[in-house]
């Protein structure tokens, strides 16, 4: 059988070479016992749904490559998620609005160019520039000048090319100055929006875009869409982890259970996103060698607050009972086999306690109590409309299994076989739609991943009056000023503030927060030394081939 | 029989600008795809304005048909929402897709026929009731659970194949996949095959024939074989469309980026550039297929005359 | 059993004395293919009473639909299928006959339990009893199988077989409506259509599924008429001065209908399928509507089967059964209706 699977090992690379002017090779000096893949990790992976620009990548797929080819000014540490200086030598404050940086001298891109306090001006002006059409450019808007660059109204053009708040100092030093106070901003600059870009990406974008060249410990040897992106060890550089492999292979797949078929097969060394009735079995079927770790991502169940219905203090009421009534750690235990841990607040045990994960902030509220919950709801004069529905996409994750199981919950407890149902929507675009122009009239999904380990970002987003995220229509005047005053103060004092502010969020309860989600991987015997980072993307310069 | 070729291809005109506008419009009513950009995020006004306009999104329905009309005729099918032109997606697609679906129309015919020969010739005869049998399993376990179990039995337990298609997709590895994609469609030309043997079996020509001393194997063959099948040619050609465009769920289980899988990827994203590309395609392969069915409906009855 | 006079062949009223409800089932069942399947190049003949004028030179006094009729009632094959699907129907109209429990009543605690006294089947993913499931799933199932094979059967062959039997331009013009209707792929016509009607009831998937399933029994048909119309005894009537709707639905009708029923009653398992795959894609029926399909679906869900084969085994046992009634019934039709095997 090992020659069926080296056979068509020499298959696919005969189509790589002729499609790709890179070779097979692999890692340098591989070829001899295993085919050409000697020491390269071959991973799963679906093409990503944008091209792969640093601002213009918000998908897990497309972040795999950021960060196996990017380093900016810090990185999240994979094991404890706090931000530590990558390319930045120093960020410092006094006021908690100008910042001054400077650079560790002798980082190159993997062409050979430096980076420089311009690759990082460079590349923050243009994501923030709004015809460059970046998804991300949002990172940028507490930059000052990014309104010049980027202007909320959608027909007006932009006043300015760059944004005035970014200055150079020097060849490796320059500063930032943001239009408000926001002490926390330092942590939020590990995310790969904020990665430096080389000379090559102004010139000749399409070439780049064909084959991005970054600053991190892997470059891009080759990339065909739809097939595979082969990466190899980038000499040039500069940061602490170096990879311990030769190489990686990200391999496209149509399908997850695909992937995980192939991985038992020996065909895929590392292979996260198992599916959901894959994990009862993955612990047996890959003979212990799969991992679960906590992902700062935190599923909610939201209500449309911008209905009247929902608005009064006996909603208020219903909010809890609903709350109340579903058995979180049946549905985790049950349909998701303990990959998913039951939420008792708003943000993500990744952040740890010291960072504003405080479990059991939502007390009682957020504990399975049928008798309660019924009691709670029917003195509230029953649900709004005498029943509910719980509206996702279901083309993407598996959400159907549990909101099928969140509803037969609260069907349960108040006794009534029609009370909540599942509306579900065809599309994720669609999905988007409806909750922008505020369609829903009843509960909907919602999730967030986050972008930055902080407690501000599984906050401001999602609970600030009218900020980007704020699909529930939440506004608590409060909260706000707690945010405000949180992300003026230093940053013992941020987190206690925007736990105060989460602590009154959790009493209006504008969302029940249902579960945090981990991130989990399998892998093959021919590697070991496979962990997640806080996002649930793969360590890959730490995995050893064997 | 020339002329009536040269009409046939005529009609190809107006069909095919029906179905590119019909489903031009039926992706744009899906929705609007620039939403989906941003992920579980309110997309940025300015942003997305920007988006919008970059893929002509912003222009009334008629106006994006139009522009998108005159690119095609100068060989532009347009870009995917991540950069890609459309004609390399169908330049990868297409191929894979033809010869996973060769593989599976050259199943149907020596499987299909065969048993349907013989359950037709041996009607309620054991043999004729457990091909019915494996009919109705065929019919209600789901693709997906036949095509997953083949993969796992093959794939992981006794190791015989790789369970993903490479990108290269030679035959070979395609041909399990085939399998599976032929399933379904064995059991209607089967069927098919059956029925009409079984009702031309009695026919005056196969006894005159078989008075005249011919064997019986050459009567099969020759008489009331090319006689009974004229539904199973139909079926077939209606199929040919079937599984280039409906092969998804194969296509997905055995990694195979092939049109269906194409497709669907489009259509979930509404991205219409794809769609309408894959699609315009795809009705010149139901258009040719019919109008070689039609044929062979003549040299299969040479009563069947075409001006 | 009573012995009849042939030439009684309403079905309704005259039930064989033996199994009267098997007879009216059977002949509900009889009538609706007949009814589905005469129509061609007229309003659709009565059931089983077509004029009573003598079609062959023998003079006797029996007509093709009496003759079959009487085939029919004597035929095991056909009595088997008539039972099962009359058993159908009453489980579909009645689920409480049988199954006493909610299906929507599910305790998550017993997810994907095996079989226990009082629950044969086990518990599915969400811990619903899949024996009461199977039962109501049914009444959708078999609605949506049997009300869209019969919309398909009807407008297919009608189009199919005009297009087959005039030829030249209207020919042309069907055929490439046809083409067109075949370009549109079932997924994106699923979202389009579907997600456009708010509230999707039963009635809209099927309609659905005979707007965009028609263009096959279509092509069938038409092959299957333009075959039968070459025929000696078709020319002869012709030269005979019949008219074109006697030829149709005299003639050339039971000589063409065999593939049409072949492919039809295989479809109808194919359709109680796609009705999951529409639900699974979220533009199906809502949720609380119990259903085979879906069932089925989620069984395959993330290969959830691998650890509970029960979940997968008997919804998909059900479906079988309903696909092998119709097979059963569509054999024993195009048997009583073929002439040349008497």
């Amino acid at each position: 059988m090992r020659g069926a699977t080296r056979l068509t090992w020499a298959v696919g690379c005969a189509t790589a070479v002729t499609l790709a002017a890179a070779g097979c090779g692999g890692g340098g000096g591989g070829g001899a016992a295993a085919g050409s893949s000697a020491g390269v990790v071959r991973a799963f992976w679906t093409d990503p749904q944008n091209p792969l620009e640093p601002s213009n990548t918000n998908e897990v797929q497309g972040g795999k490559v950021l960060e196996m080819t990017f380093r900016g000014l810090k990185r999240y540490n994979p094991d404890t998620g706090k931000a530590e200086n990558a390319v930045a030598e120093s960020v410092k404050t006094d006021d908690q609005q100008n910042f001054d940086i400077r650079l560790k001298k002798g980082w190159k891109f993997s062409d050979g160019s430096p980076v420089t306090a311009k690759s990082f001006v460079d590349a923050w002006n243009y994501g923030a520039l709004v015809t460059n059409k970046q998804v991300n450019s949002y990172f940028f808007e507490y930059i000052d000048g990014y309104d010049d660059v980027h202007p909320e109204d959608e027909n007006a053009k932009p006043k300015a090319q760059k944004m005035s708040g970014l200055k150079v100092t020097g060849k490796h030093s320059f500063k930032v100055k943001l239009n408000q106070k926001f002490s926390l901003w330092p942590d939020t600059l590990g995310y790969a929006a904020f990665s430096p870009l080389p000379e090559k990406f102004f010139t000749d974008h399409a070439a780049w875009l064909k084959k991005p060249i970054g600053n991190g410990p892997y470059k891009i040897d080759s990339y065909t869409q739809g097939q595979s992106m082969r990466l190899s060890v980038n000499e040039k550089y500069a940061g602490p982890d170096k990879p311990k492999n030769k190489g990686v292979e990200l391999k496209v797949y149509t399908d997850q259970n695909t992937g995980y078929t192939d991985l038992q097969a020996g065909n895929l060394d590392v292979f996260d996103e198992l599916p959901a009735g894959q994990l009862k079995n993955a612990e047996r079927d890959l003979d212990g060698r799969y991992i679960n770790q906590p992902a700062g991502l935190l599923q909610t169940l939201s209500f449309p607050l911008y209905k009247k219905e929902w608005q009064t203090e006996k909603a208020k009421q219903v909010r809890r009972g609903l709350s109340m009534a579903i058995n979180r750690d049946e549905v985790a235990r049950k349909i998701y086999h303990g990959t998913r841990k039951p939420a008792s607040e708003l943000t993500s045990p990744v952040i740890k306690k010291s960072g504003g994960y405080k479990p059991g902030m939502c007390g009682k509220t957020c504990t399975y109590d049928p008798k309660k919950a019924k009691k709670l709801i029917e003195e509230a004069g029953g649900l709004p409309g005498g029943k509910i529905s719980i509206t996702s996409n279901v083309d993407t994750g598996s959400h159907r299994q549990w909101m099928d199981a969140v509803c037969n919950s609260i069907n349960n407890v108040l006794d009534k076989s029609d009370a909540c149902s599942v509306n579900p929507v065809p599309t994720f675009g669609e999905f988007r739609k409806d909750i922008a122009d505020k369609k829903l009239k009843s509960l909907f999904r919602t999730g967030w991943q986050m972008d930055y380990p902080l407690i501000q970002n599984f906050l401001q987003p999602l609970y600030y009056t009218g900020a980007s995220s704020n699909d529930t229509g939440y506004s608590d005047k409060r909260v706000d000023s707690l945010i405000d005053q949180a992300n003026e103060s230093g940053e013992q004092e941020a987190v206690k503030k925007f736990q105060e502010a989460e602590q009154i969020v959790l009493e209006d309860l504008p969302a029940i927060p249902l579960w945090y989600q981990d991130g989990n991987a399998g892998y093959s015997d021919r590697v070991s030394d496979v962990r997640l980072n806080p996002f649930s993307v793969p360590v890959f310069t730490d995995i050893r081939v064997k | 029989m020339g002329r009536y070729v040269v009409r046939r291809l005529l009609q190809m005109v107006p069909v095919f600008a029906g179905t590119t506008f019909l489903i031009f419009v039926m992706v744009y009513a899906v929705g609007d795809p620039v939403n989906a950009m941003f992920g579980e995020r309110a997309p940025d006004p300015a942003t997305a304005a920007q988006l919008r306009a970059e893929f002509n999104l912003d222009k009334p329905v008629w106006q994006q048909y139009l522009l998108y009309m005159a690119d095609i005729f100068t060989g532009d099918f347009g870009n995917a929402f991540n950069g890609q032109p459309v004609t390399q997606l169908m330049s990868t697609a297409f191929p894979v897709t033809l010869r996973l679906a060769l593989i599976a129309i050259v199943i149907e015919i020596i499987f299909g026929i065969a048993l349907g020969v013989v359950t037709g010739l041996r009607r309620g005869r054991p043999v004729d009731s457990s091909v019915l049998m494996m009919t109705l399993i065929v019919i209600s376990v789901p693709t997906f659970v036949t095509g997953t179990l083949v993969q796992y039995v093959l794939g992981v337990k006794w190791g015989w194949i790789a369970p993903a298609v490479s990108p290269a997709a030679p035959v070979g590895e395609l041909l399990l996949p085939g399998v599976v994609l032929a399933l379904l469609s064995l059991a209607y030309v089967t069927r098919l095959t059956r029925a009409s043997i079984s009702e031309n079996s009695r026919a005056d020509y196969v006894r005159t024939a078989l008075a005249k001393g011919l064997p019986r194997s050459r009567v099969t063959v020759r008489h009331l074989l090319r006689n009974s099948l004229i539904p199973v040619v139909t079926f077939l050609g209606t199929d040919v469309g079937n599984l280039m465009a409906g092969a998804l769920v194969t296509e997905r289980i055995f990694n195979i980026q092939g049109v269906g899988f194409q497709l669907w990827q489009g259509i979930v994203r509404q991205n219409s550039p794809t769609v309408v590309g894959f699609v315009t395609i795809l009705v010149i392969v139901f258009l040719l297929a019919n109008l070689i069915v039609d044929l062979l409906y003549a040299v299969l009855d040479p009563r069947i005359r075409y001006a | 059993m009573v012995e009849r006079a042939p030439e009684s062949p309403s079905a309704a009223d005259e039930p064989p004395a033996g199994s009267p409800t098997a007879a009216a089932a059977g002949g509900g069942g009889g009538t609706g293919a007949a009814a589905g399947l005469a129509a061609p190049g007229e309003q659709a003949p009565g059931p089983a009473a077509p004029p009573g004028t003598e079609p062959g030179p023998s003079g006797q006094a029996r007509s093709l639909w009496s003759d079959a009729w009487h085939d029919l009632r004597r035929n095991p094959v056909f009595v088997v299928s008539a039972l099962l699907i009359l058993f159908l129907v009453l489980i579909s109209v009645w689920p409480g006959l049988i199954a006493t429990r909610n299906p929507l009543s599910c305790q998550l605690n017993k997810s994907l339990d095996p079989a226990s006294p009082g629950h044969w089947f086990g518990y599915d993913t969400q811990g619903c009893d899949v024996y009461t499931r199977v039962v109501y799933g049914a009444r959708t199932s078999v609605t949506v199988g049997v009300c869209a094979t019969l919309g398909v059967a009807v407008a297919g062959s009608v189009l199919g077989g005009l297009a087959g039997f005039f030829g030249g331009w209207w020919d042309a013009l069907l055929s490439r409506v046809t083409d067109v209707f075949f370009g549109i792929p079932i997924m994106l016509g699923g979202l389009v259509f579907l997600s456009m009607t708010g509230s999707r009831s039963v009635w809209t998937v099927i309609a659905f599924i005979v707007l965009l399933g028609w263009p096959q029994i279509a092509r069938i048909a038409r092959g299957s008429v333009i075959s039968a119309k070459q025929n000696d005894y078709v020319q002869a009537a012709r030269a005979l001065g019949a008219g074109n709707a006697r030829m149709l639905v005299r003639h050339i009708l039971p000589n063409a209908v065999a593939p049409v029923i072949v492919t039809a009653t295989i479809a109808l398992g194919t359709y109680i399928a796609l009705e999951a795959t529409l639900s699974y894609l979220g533009v199906g029926l809502q949720p609380p509507t119990v259903s085979w399909g879906a069932d089925i679906s989620d069984a395959s869900q993330g290969m959830q089967f691998r650890n509970a084969p029960h979940i997968l085994l008997y919804p998909a046992a059900a479906l079988s059964l309903t696909v092998l009634a119709f097979i059963m019934l569509g054999d024993a039709v195009r048997d009583a209706l073929d002439p040349k095997l008497r």
